[in-house]
C-alpha cells in the first residue's frame, strides 16, 4: 500500500510546544505537521534540543501543546477524561532509560499486568497467561516474572518496557530513543525486537532518535527536525539516496562508519551557539548552513514538495542539489 | 651502544580487582598493551569491559581498596607503586586525561581561566598572565571563538561541544606526551562529535601527542585509531591494526559487534545480526572463555580460558578459533 492511499493513523498539524523559561518562553516545537498512514513507521531524527522528545510528549499529553493531532480520527490534543484514557489503550510509549521507566517496587509480572488491570479489569482470569505470553514474545522467560527492576539488565528492562507497552495491542508505539541507553551488543537485539513486533502486530512506530542509522533501520519514512521545525520529510529510500536539505546532508556526512580511514565530515555544521528566535523571519538553520543566501535570513522557507520529498529550503530545487551530498 | 627505546607506555599483566559483596571482582584481568610515540590506539568495549578501569589504573587513580597488579611503564619507568608525588608530577604534565562528561569534569564554581591554567601553573610554574595567554591560545586551537572572553565564562555558559573542547584544551595545556580519552564524544550530537574528531586529528597532527582513545563505538574509532584493542569482561580479546580489525575481525565478539551496527552503507533491508545474551556479570564469570555463552562458534575447547596469542607480529587474539591449536 502506498503512503498516500492507506488510511491515516495519525495526522499532526501545526503542532507547537512552548515552555516557560524564566521570564521568556522557549518554543521547542514550532509548527510541525506530518501524517502517519496505518501500519507505517516514522522516524523523527534531530540533535538534542531539536524538539523531538517534545513531539512525543505532546502526543501523549504530557506537555501542553497547540495545533491538532488526529489519532484514529480523534484529536489527541483536545481529548479529556474518559476519552483521553481510552486512547491510551491504543497509543503506548517506550522510554529511553529502561530502568527509570519501571516502578522499582513492582515485580515484572505486575509491571506487565498493570495496563491489563487498568483497561481490562474484568478479564482477571487470563491476565497471568497474557502476561507470560507477552513476555515470551519479547524474548523473556517465565523465570523473570518475580524479579524486580534492579535485578534486570538494561536489555531485559527494556524488553519489559516493550512488553508493558504492547500487552494492550496498541496501534501506535511511540519510542523515545529506545536503544540510546543500552550497551552496543544489546542495541541490535532491541532494534530487531521492535522490527519483529512491528511486522507481527501490524504496529506503527513513531521512533524518536538522534542518529540516522537507527531510523533507517526501523522506519519507512523519516522526518528531519531542526530547532523545532521540519527540515525534510521523505521515504527512507528517497532520503538516503537524494537528501535535499543541507542539514540532512550535513547529518549524513557527519555519521561515522566503521570503515578505517573514512573520516566523518564536520565542516558544514558549526556549533549551534545561538539560534534565531522562533518568531524571527528566516530559516532557523541559516547560521550553520554552508549554502545560506541573504534570502534565507529574510524569508522563512516553507515546507514544500520537491519530487517525492517535503523540504524546507529555498535552494532545494536548484539543479544538482540532490547530487552534491558527500555520500557515505 | 644502540638500545631500542622502550615504548612510551608499556602495560604488562595489568590486573585490577576490587572488593565485591561475594569476594574480589577482577575488573581488569592480565591486560597487555604498548603505546608508541605519536600513535593513536583505540580501545573498544561495552560497560563493564574494563576500558575506563584501564585508564584509571594507568594514572594511578584506581578506587581506594582496589588491588592493582602487573606493570605499567612510562618510558621504562614503573608507575605501579610509584610515589604519589611522582605520579602527581606526571599526571596532567606527561599523561593527560579527557573525561566523558565535561559538565561533571568541570567545576561549575570556577571560571574557564582558573580551570584551564591550574595545571600549567602547578607543573610549569607559569605566572597567571602567562598561563592565561597560553590558555587563550589553546582555546583558539580547539576552535573556540573569542577565547579571551570565554576565559571569563563559567561551564554552564558553554554548549556541550564547547565544554568538551575546553576539556581537550585543558589536557593540552602542559604539552603532554600521552592523551588519555575516555569516551570523549559519547555525550555529543553526531555533528559535534564529527567536529571533535576533526579537531583531535588536527591536534594530533600538530603536536604528535600519543593517544589512547577509549570508547564503546567502533564507528567513531575507525575515524581516528591506527590500532584497535577490543575488551570484554575485563580482558583483551583482540588487537590488530584498524584496517585488519575492521576488514577481517578474528574474535567472534569483534565480528558480532561489527555485524550488529546499523550502518548507512548497508542495503536498506539487511537485518542486523545481534549478539545474543548479555554482557556477563563479573561476579559470575564462566570458567572458560567469558564470551563463550554468547558465542556462535563455541566448542568444547572454550571451557578452558583461551590464551592471549599472536596471529602475526601486529595481531593478537584470545580465542581458540574453532579449535585450532
Amino acid at each position: 500500500m502506498s503512503a498516500t492511499s492507506a488510511p491515516l493513523l495519525l495526522d499532526v498539524r501545526d503542532l507547537e510546544v512552548r515552555y516557560a523559561l524564566g521570564r521568556g518562553r522557549l518554543t521547542a516545537v514550532a509548527g510541525v505537521s506530518f501524517q502517519l498512514p496505518q501500519g507505517e513507521s516514522l522516524g523523527v531524527v534531530g540533535e538534542s534540543g531539536s524538539g523531538k522528545s517534545s513531539i512525543a510528549r505532546a502526543l501523549l499529553r504530557l506537555v501542553p501543546a497547540r495545533g491538532s493531532a488526529l489519532f484514529l480520527e480523534r484529536d489527541l490534543l483536545e481529548l479529556r477524561g474518559r476519552a483521553l484514557r481510552a486512547t491510551r489503550e491504543r497509543l503506548q510509549i517506550v522510554f529511553q532509560d529502561p530502568h527509570g521507566a519501571l516502578d522499582p517496587r513492582m515485580c515484572v509480572a505486575d509491571i506487565v499486568a498493570e495496563p491489563l488491570r487498568e483497561f481490562r479489569p474484568a478479564a482477571a482470569a487470563h491476565r497471568r497467561e497474557q502476561v507470560q505470553r507477552m513476555l515470551a514474545r519479547v524474548g523473556l522467560g517465565a523465570e523473570l516474572l518475580g524479579r524486580y527492576p534492579h535485578q534486570l539488565s538494561g536489555g531485559q528492562a527494556q524488553r519489559v518496557g516493550i512488553a508493558r507497552a504492547l500487552v494492550l495491542h496498541p496501534r501506535l508505539l511511540i519510542c523515545d530513543e529506545p536503544m540510546a541507553a543500552l550497551d552496543v551488543s544489546i542495541k541490535a537485539q532491541i532494534a530487531n525486537l521492535l522490527r519483529e513486533m512491528r511486522d507481527a502486530l501490524g504496529l506503527s512506530l513513531l521512533l524518536i532518535a538522534h542518529d540516522l542509522p537507527t531510523v533507517r533501520y526501523l522506519c519507512d519514512r523519516i522526518l528531519v527536525l531542526y530547532a523545532g521545525q521540519v527540515m525534510e520529510l521523505a521515504g527512507r529510500e528517497t532520503l538516503f539516496r537524494s537528501p535535499l536539505h543541507p542539514y540532512t546532508r550535513a547529518l549524513l556526512a557527519a555519521t561515522p562508519l566503521p570503515v578505517p580511514g573514512r573520516t566523518a565530515f564536520a565542516g558544514a555544521l558549526p556549533d549551534p551557539d545561538s539560534l534565531p528566535g522562533a518568531d524571527a523571519p528566516g530559516c532557523r538553520f541559516r547560521q550553520r548552513c554552508p549554502l545560506a543566501l541573504p534570502r534565507c535570513g529574510a524569508e522563512t522557507p516553507r515546507l514544500r514538495a520537491v519530487g517525492a520529498t517535503l523540504v524546507a529550503c529555498h535552494r532545494a530545487d536548484e539543479p544538482g542539489m540532490d547530487e552534491t551530498h558527500p555520500a557515505p | 651502544m644502540t638500545e631500542s627505546r622502550p615504548p612510551l607506555l608499556q602495560v604488562r599483566g595489568l590486573t585490577v580487582s576490587v572488593a565485591g559483596p561475594a569476594g574480589r571482582l577482577r575488573v581488569l584481568d592480565g591486560l597487555e598493551l604498548d603505546l608508541e610515540e605519536h600513535e593513536c590506539l583505540g580501545v573498544v568495549g561495552e560497560s563493564g569491559s574494563g576500558k575506563t578501569q584501564l585508564l584509571l589504573a594507568l594514572l594511578g587513580l584506581s578506587a581506594p581498596g582496589a588491588r592493582v597488579e602487573g606493570s605499567v611503564r612510562y618510558r621504562g619507568e614503573e608507575l605501579l607503586g610509584a610515589a604519589p608525588a611522582r605520579l602527581a608530577a606526571l599526571r596532567g604534565r606527561r599523561l593527560a586525561m579527557v573525561f566523558q562528561e565535561p559538565m561533571r569534569a568541570l567545576n561549575p564554581y570556577l571560571n574557564i581561566a582558573t580551570q584551564l591554567t591550574e595545571g600549567a601553573r602547578a607543573h610549569l610554574g607559569l605566572g597567571r598572565r602567562e598561563a592565561e595567554a597560553r590558555a587563550a591560545e589553546l582555546l583558539a586551537t580547539v576552535q573556540i571563538d573569542a577565547p579571551v572572553r570565554r576565559l571569563r565564562q563559567y561551564p554552564h555558559e558553554l554548549s556541550g561541544g564547547m565544554r568538551q573542547r575546553v576539556m581537550l584544551a585543558m589536557a593540552l595545556m602542559c604539552d603532554p606526551e600521552v592523551l588519555l580519552l575516555d569516551e570523549p564524544t559519547t555525550a555529543l550530537d553526531v555533528a559535534v562529535q564529527a567536529q571533535v574528531l576533526d579537531l583531535l586529528r588536527a591536534v594530533r597532527e600538530r603536536t604528535g601527542v600519543a593517544t589512547l582513545f577509549v570508547t564503546h563505538d567502533l564507528a567513531v574509532l575507525a575515524a581516528i585509531a591506527g590500532r584497535v584493542a577490543v575488551m570484554y569482561a575485563g580482558r583483551m580479546v583482540e588487537h590488530a591494526p584498524a584496517v585488519e580489525l575492521y576488514g577481517a575481525p578474528r574474535h567472534p565478539y569483534t565480528q558480532g559487534l561489527l555485524r550488529s551496527l546499523p550502518r548507512l552503507d548497508q542495503p536498506l533491508d539487511a537485518p542486523l545480526a545481534a549478539i545474543p545474551g548479555q554482557p556477563p556479570d563479573l561476579a559470575d564469570l564462566p570458567a572458560g572463555c567469558a564470551f563463550a555463552p554468547r558465542c556462535p562458534s563455541r566448542h568444547a575447547a572454550c571451557a578452558v580460558p583461551p590464551a592471549w596469542r599472536a596471529l602475526s607480529a601486529t595481531r593478537q587474539v584470545a580465542c581458540h578459533l574453532d579449535g585450532a591449536p
